[in-house]
């Protein structure tokens, strides 16, 4: 064989390696059952008790009155969550007068390491009207529960702490009288965002 | 004869194939941008565009900067239900001509162990490693923490 042919072989070797590696990564995703119930947005309730980022203990009753924002993440979350903080951030900013009917909330499901003080010097540096929640481990059981989110302590050896968390990514939308509205999967552009909640409302009068 | 006759021929286009691995110097990285940072305790990233003006295909191995000692690309993926993961890659290959973008939401640079706050303003140097041992320096520049892209 040349050096050619044999590098050739290698690279083959390699790229069956690398399909193994998919597969296991696809056997490694958990059972859907608890995630697929996101898809059954009839069934979601906002049922909480946790704590802002401001010390104070927040249910989803002191959210009556304005739309609220809801999505899930945390703070040692490089991508995903500061993309949809910066999202929710410039639909709070486009939304000027009507942002006041709006409550964006950032709910962690790091309850390890993102008590309310990680939260608080984390969360306003996007958006001063967002509010962070933190809560022990039994709390965001039970908020996730009630939200039909999905998320979990994933092992990684390369990852600050030696884990990461995987978790729903969508934004879900509440009336200003607790009922689901509906969801915007990741990535919906905010202008999408902002005209969607200025329609409603302006048709809440 | 049919048989060997396939054989030949497989064998011939192994010979014929271009290397697999091309080096880095065809590659052109674009629109780097980062996040500021709060302090040092949590992952910083960074995004760009890796474009191959080559003819081959080129893989990346790594990156380098002195601002992280632990720099790694991750993959973001999001399912059918909208649970997202991290996953890190070993390598991330650019097939010739092709541009591969690691932007929000899917390829990223994970910056692990911040040597110094990522201040927003300034910039730093970061180093793509090829699999060839070629690197390619960029100075990427420190944008808002709530930027949403390199325009922000």
């Amino acid at each position: 064989m040349t050096g050619l042919q044999k590098g050739l072989w290698a690279a083959v070797a390699v790229a069956a390696l690398g399909a193994g590696g998919l597969a296991l990564f696809d056997a490694r995703s958990p059972d859907t059952t608890a995630s697929a119930e996101a898809n059954a947005p009839a069934s979601v309730v906002a049922e909480f008790e946790l704590t802002g980022h401001n010390g104070v203990a927040r249910t989803a009753e002191d959210l009556r009155g304005q739309w609220s924002l809801v999505f899930f993440g945390f703070t040692n979350c490089p991508d995903i969550c500061p993309t949809t903080l910066a999202e929710i951030a410039q639909v709070m900013d486009d939304l000027g007068a009507q942002a006041d009917a709006v409550q964006p909330l950032f709910i962690s499901v790091d309850s390890e390491r993102d008590r309310p003080e990680a939260l608080a010097e984390y969360v306003p540096q996007f958006h001063p009207s967002i509010l962070g929640l933190a809560g022990t481990p039994e709390q965001i059981e039970a908020a996730a529960a009630s939200f039909k989110i999905f998320y979990e302590r994933v092992p990684e050896e390369t990852a600050p702490d030696g884990y990461t968390m995987g978790h729903t990514s969508q934004v879900f939308l509440f009336d200003p009288e607790g009922a689901f509205v509906r969801l915007y999967s990741y990535g919906t552009p905010a202008p999408e965002i902002t005209a969607d909640l200025r329609a409603r409302i302006d048709a809440d009068g | 004869m049919r048989p060997f006759g396939i054989a030949t021929l497989v064998l011939s286009l192994l010979a014929a194939a271009p290397p697999v691995l091309a080096d880095g110097d065809d590659v052109v990285i674009e629109d780097a941008w980062s996040r500021a940072s709060i302090g040092t305790s949590r992952p910083g990233v960074a995004y760009m565009t890796l474009r191959n003006t080559g003819a081959e295909p080129v893989m990346v191995t790594g990156m380098r900067t002195d601002l992280a000692m632990m720099p790694m690309i991750h993959a973001t993926t999001t399912d059918a239900q909208g649970v997202t993961r991290m996953s890190h890659m070993e390598e991330v290959e650019i097939a010739a001509g092709e541009a591969v973008a690691l932007a929000p939401g899917g390829l990223h640079v994970m910056l692990m162990d911040l040597q110094r706050p990522m201040v927003e303003g300034e910039s730093y140097t970061l180093s793509v490693i090829f699999a060839d041992g070629t690197e390619a320096s960029i100075q990427v520049p420190i944008l808002g923490m709530a930027s949403r892209g390199p325009a922000d």
